[in-house]
């Protein structure tokens, strides 16, 4: 995560159309979440890309709106520095009062210990309520942070650090303090809603106020010539800037809202503990499915053979036909046996993958599919065995729930490789109305694909087409190389 | 086994060069190759299948394996005339039908796999495109995309050849195939049409 940028500009301005038409998963961090955001992003297309041939007249009128628009979301912006002021200030005047009663409740004129015990019994009430004071901040970084997201175009990711809690251990109140004291972001938090509050909003708050000046020296009656020429240059100039301001916003709070190094490593941590853990259980249970498989199967195949030549060898002198019979049927056990391997192993690892990558093993699946799949691929070299496997069973998972669920006539699969990044993009002309918060199957692939760091978008309106987007992070090796 | 059964081996090889080598060497009326060959133990039994097609064209190839993938097989057919056969090693088992598969390879005919021609069926039965072929009919679909003759069908159906000769017309008249009497060029038409 770590040396990632916050936006992508590869996939945002891309020219092919290819590129445009799949939804482009965010790298931050595979959630359930973030699926669902992909999802909203697709569902929204920018106007660049429906809008044709406008007339210079619709153009400046866009333009304009779009400047109103943005002088508009400047001074909504205002609000979040200004609660967070307005909190900061509450929290300090009830700490500040609280002291001042206390002091004016103590006699003057008593011993020094009381004295003292009034300031402890104040310290210890500032120290207790600091922490929920702390946590009161935490919504107002949320609203900066998704704003700048939305509205300056800089995504700042949450920089908190995890509950300890929420991962089943217990959340005593000593373990609650020391997540939120020990935590950088909340301080940060805290720099933010000072920072902000003071002079930050200033930024936001020029194209508006660019805005009023331009009007008002157009339509005041007693400015100057060169004055109202002045106020309306500088009102054309600011509304001219004025994306170029929101964006500084936008840095601005991501320089404190965003996650400090030391913040994504955790994270980082966090999120590879999690997914080794859960590539850890689908090992364990995939290599419990062959042994059961193996126990069922094979297994018993060949002890019954084994008794069947028994029985043979015991008769074959005494009645020759009776025993050539059973011969046969060994035989035939033989090759039920081998059938049943053979569909084994193509479950653990097909042999066509092994043998020719995933381009010709997605050619392989689709030759077995009762639909019509059609298969784009650039992909020239070989992943890694456990990527290739992972995506290979992605893929060949996500071809069965499109025959089972979409009821489609037709797929697409598209292979590309770019930028170290393998993405494999599935698309079908079904009903759609696929949600990843409910299948399993789809959850399951986002939980094995993050093992590899990879991530999983669905776009899936209801009426269809679903189009999901899976990227792996890879080397891709030299060709011709085996891995078998 | 070959031997007890009245074929010669003109050579036995243990890799993709040597077979080249071999091929254009001998000339041999068939060459039987096995999909995992050294060094690289995955596919090189295909590719040096292909490279011997290509150095002589029309040579009859039997491609054993321990699995049938139909890529291969599409890969196999697409690579020129000639016979062309892809078992799964486990018929070797039936030596009886191994031989004559062989033999048929030999001849310039055709031996596919029951299990690529079930996976066609399978495929294609889904799809709707084999819903008016009858149960019957579908059986005897099968046979023929494996490369049997009419009597071979016949033999194995235990009905007289004129009953094949009677479903598989009815079969092409369905499928909107061109009939032939040949036998290859009808295995080749009725593979097109299921792998299509």
């Amino acid at each position: 995560m770590a040396g990632q940028g916050p936006d992508r500009p590869d996939t945002a301005d891309r020219p092919d159309a290819a590129a445009t038409s799949w939804p482009q998963p965010t790298r931050q961090a595979p959630s359930p979440q973030q699926t669902r955001q992909a999802r909203q992003a697709r569902q929204a297309p920018s106007p660049q890309q429906t809008r044709h041939a406008p007339s210079p007249l619709a153009e400046m009128w866009d333009w304009i709106r779009g400047r109103l628009v943005v002088a508009g979301r400047g001074l909504l912006l205002l609000g979040p520095a200004v609660t967070g002021l307005a909190l900061l200030a509450a929290v300090l005047s009830l700490l500040g009062l609280v002291a001042l009663l206390a002091w004016k409740a103590t006699d003057p004129y008593q011993t020094q210990e009381l004295d003292l015990i009034t300031a402890m019994a104040v310290f210890v009430f500032w120290l207790l309520m600091t922490p929920i004071f702390l946590l009161c901040f935490r919504p107002i970084a949320r609203l900066s942070r998704k704003l700048a997201g939305q509205w300056c175009g800089v995504p700042i990711a949450a920089p908190y650090l995890p509950r300890p809690w929420a991962s089943g251990g217990k959340g005593g109140l000593r373990r609650r303090l020391t997540w939120l004291l020990t935590d950088q972001a909340t301080w940060r938090d805290l720099l933010w809603v000072i920072v902000n509050g003071l002079v930050g909003w200033i930024l936001p708050v020029v194209p508006a106020g660019v805005l009023v000046l331009g009007v008002t020296a157009v339509i005041a009656p007693y400015a100057q010539g060169e004055v109202r020429l002045l106020a309306v240059a500088v009102a054309v100039g600011g509304t001219w800037a004025s994306p170029w301001l929101m964006r500084g916003y936008g840095l601005l709070a991501s320089s404190m809202l965003a996650p400090t190094q030391h913040a994504e490593l955790t994270l980082r941590v966090d999120q590879l503990t999690q997914t080794r853990s859960e590539a850890l259980d689908t090992g364990a249970a995939e290599i419990r499915r062959i042994e059961r498989d193996l126990h069922d199967g094979a297994q018993a195949r060949l002890v019954a053979m084994g008794m069947t030549l028994d029985a043979a060898g015991q008769i074959i002198d005494t009645n020759p036909d009776a025993a050539r019979a059973l011969l046969y049927e060994a035989r035939d056990a033989s090759v039920k046996a081998l059938a049943e391997l053979r569909n084994l192993v193509r479950g653990i690892h097909p042999p066509i993958l092994a043998d020719r990558g995933l381009a010709d093993a997605f050619r392989a699946l689709a030759m077995d599919s009762p639909m019509r799949i059609h298969l784009a691929s650039d992909l020239c070299g070989r992943a890694s065995a456990p990527i290739e496997s992972a995506a290979y069973f992605a893929v060949s998972e996500l071809l069965a729930n499109v025959s089972k669920h979409a009821e489609a006539r037709e797929t697409w699969i598209d292979l590309r490789y770019t930028d170290g990044m393998l993405r494999i993009g599935v698309t079908d002309n079904g009903h759609g109305g696929a949600d990843p918060a409910r299948g399993s199957g789809l959850r399951g692939i986002e939980r094995r694909l993050a093992a590899f760091d990879g991530v999983l978008a669905v776009s899936s309106p209801p009426g269809g087409p679903t189009a999901v987007t899976m990227e792996i992070p890879f080397e891709l090796s030299l060709p011709k190389t085996s891995f078998s | 086994m070959l031997q007890a059964h009245g074929l010669e081996i003109s050579a036995a090889v243990d890799n993709g060069a040597d077979l080249l080598a071999a091929v254009t060497a001998d000339r041999p009326d068939v060459a039987i190759v096995d999909v995992r060959l050294p060094p690289t133990f995955t596919d090189e039994g295909i590719r040096a299948a292909l490279a011997a097609r290509r150095e002589v064209p029309g040579l009859p190839v039997l491609v054993l394996s321990q699995y049938v993938e139909q890529l291969y097989a599409r890969e196999l057919m697409a690579s020129g005339s000639g016979g062309i056969g892809y078992l799964l090693k486990d018929r070797v088992f039936d030596s009886a039908q191994f031989v004559d598969a062989v033999r048929r390879v030999a001849a310039g005919g055709t031996a596919m796999d029951p299990e690529v021609i079930a996976r066609l069926l399978a495929r294609n039965t889904k799809d709707g495109s084999l819903a008016a072929v009858s149960p019957r009919e579908r059986e005897v679909l099968a046979l023929m995309a494996e490369g049997r003759s009419n009597a071979a069908i016949a033999q194995r159906l235990v009905i007289t050849e004129r009953a094949v000769a009677k479903h598989t017309a009815s079969i092409f008249m369905k499928l909107d195939l061109q009939p032939s009497d040949d036998d290859n060029r009808r295995v080749l038409a009725v593979l097109a049409y299921l792998g299509g």
